[in-house]
């Protein structure tokens, strides 16, 4: 990666900000004397993680295409099992699991790391889809044999084929953006994470109107409008790091977070369905991998595609 | 030289159980502990003890004996390393003849004056059938009776039976949790029949519903 001031910017402003919420936190707990509530806590918690969340994405950003790959595929995979665990799986899913963990979720990594373009879009949609049920079928299992394969097939599209466009993003051959790849990566992680912390913020501080009670109660008409105007804002003040305009940073942007928030309450309403509230806990103080990826899953391939067809030769 | 290889097998181990089933400890009825307990828990598959184990605090592992059937843990050089070396299980012959049967849990009770801590499995074998857990068999209350002052503690193993269903030789990747409930023991004037059912209720109050079949 190449290490101008673009970059120096964002690696002081992302480490900068993550420095101030700590500091912040900790004069709280000091306010606190001892008797900290269970939101401070969690937040403490939070915080923390994402300060283990961007150490892991810095390396994986210093290694380059490599580490990207490698690191979301870690994820992917901990996502996935953290889906088909709440699934009904049977014992005839067996061989259509085991295959779903150990064959499609390295081959979709492994074409993004080779850059076939033409396969690894849809290698998951259309051959994975097809043969998973298939190996299924030979089980001949027949129970409730069509939410089963629809429950595997949706695991994989959301955990591995979205999250990989990710990594995807490295292999775009945009003209004048030769070797900023990563950026693109950086960019739309920045601005959906950030997307959700600002709806957090902006909800607890004007949130009073629910916008979807039932799926998802916290979330509020005044925290969703708020988070996307400054998402937008914030992707619009990162045009540097693209090879967009600041009014198409920011168009992206809004978009990206506009995915970011339908794709969570989508995947909310798998987990209420599954009558959990969190999907793991494997990141502290924030639950499960997908409950951190979420809203970024249905905002990576939508970003991937605009940008390739806008703004690649 | 046989030292290394233990180490590094049961490194692998760990690192297996880690990997595939994310196995988290929840001490929901007691603290994690070295003080001496007996393990007891519901048994789905060949990898529970590994889980149990797994969970427990590492200063805790070395002293924890898995209890294990002779019959199918002595089958092959592997399995006997496993069990024997980096387990240290405590062997038991199941299939003796009833006429000795008193005699089949002398090991454990050994294991015991010695200090250790067992992981026992009171259904006596695998359940592979819908019912969520067999009705337990003696040995559970010949072991409160033998050594009254170790703790009974019940361990309900989530969805290790997904993982790696019988007859499957290859595990797929879910998460399983580990259960710790709340010590009970044997009580004065206690019935055997009475004290089973109650630990077995005690073990089947640590069940959690996520996922699987329905």
């Amino acid at each position: 990666m190449t290490f101008d001031s673009p970059m120096l910017y964002l690696c002081t402003g992302v480490f900068g900000v993550l420095t101030l919420a700590t500091a912040t936190e900790r004069v709280l707990f000091r306010r606190s004397k001892g008797e900290a509530s269970p939101m401070l806590q969690n937040l403490k918690e939070r915080i923390d993680s994402w300060w283990i969340m961007a150490m892991f994405l810095t390396a994986a950003f210093l290694v380059g295409r490599i580490g990207m790959v490698v690191l979301f595929a870690i994820a992917s995979f901990l996502a996935l099992r953290e889906f088909m665990t709440l699934m009904r799986t049977r014992r005839g899913d067996h061989w259509a699991l085991f295959a779903a963990f150990f064959v499609v979720l390295p081959a979709q990594y492994a074409l993004i790391g080779v850059d076939w373009y033409g396969l690894y879009s849809i290698f998951i949609p259309v051959y994975a889809f097809l043969l998973l049920p298939i190996v299924a079928v030979l089980r001949a299992d027949t129970q409730a044999f069509t939410r089963r394969v629809a429950e595997l097939q949706w695991g994989l599209m959301t955990c591995v084929f979205c999250v990989s466009h990710l990594p995807a993003l490295m292999s775009l051959d945009i003209p004048g953006f030769e070797g900023r790849n990563e950026r693109l990566v950086a960019f739309l992680i920045i601005v959906v994470q950030g997307s959700d912390v600002l709806q957090y913020v902006w909800g607890k501080l004007f949130g009073r109107t629910k916008v979807a009670p039932t799926v998802s109660p916290s979330k509020t008409v005044e925290g969703l409008a708020g988070g996307l105007a400054s998402a937008t804002l914030l992707g619009a003040a990162l045009w540097e790091l693209t090879p967009f305009s600041p009014l198409q940073a920011g168009a992206m942007a809004f978009v990206a977070a506009l995915m970011g928030f339908l794709g969570g309450l989508v995947m909310s309403s798998i987990k209420r369905d599954r009558g959990v509230k969190d999907w793991g806990e494997i990141i502290r103080g924030h639950g499960g991998m997908l409950d951190r990826l979420d809203s970024i899953v249905f905002g990576a391939p939508i970003f991937f595609h605009l940008t390739r067809y806008w703004f690649t030769v | 030289m046989t030292k290394v290889l233990r180490k590094i097998a049961s490194s692998a181990v760990l690192a297996t159980a880690h990997v595939v089933t994310g196995v988290r400890g929840v001490w929901a009825g007691c603290a994690p502990s070295s003080e001496q307990r007996i393990y007891f828990a519901n048994h789905t598959s060949h990898g529970d003890f590994v889980l149990i184990w797994t969970a427990l605090p590492k200063a805790h592992r070395a002293n924890t004996r898995p209890v294990a059937g002779a019959d199918y843990w002595t089958k092959s050089a592997l399995r006997r390393f496993f069990v024997g070396d980096v387990f240290n299980a405590v062997l038991i012959d199941r299939n003796a003849p009833s006429e000795s049967r008193g005699n089949v849990l002398a090991p454990l009770i050994e294991a015991l004056n010695e200090g250790h801590s067992l992981i026992f499995f009171p259904e006596g074998t695998r359940n592979t059938g819908e019912e969520p857990l067999l009705p337990f068999k003696t040995g559970l209350c010949h072991l409160a009776r033998a050594a009254p002052h170790v703790p009974l503690v019940p361990v309900w193993i989530d969805n290790i039976g997904r993982v790696i269903p019988k007859g499957e030789a290859l595990p797929v990747p879910l998460l399983c949790h580990v259960t710790f409930g709340a010590p009970l023991a044997l009580q004065d004037g206690e019935n055997r029949d009475a004290f089973l059912a109650r630990a077995r209720d005690a073990l089947l109050a640590l069940r959690s519903r996520d996922g699987g079949d329905e």
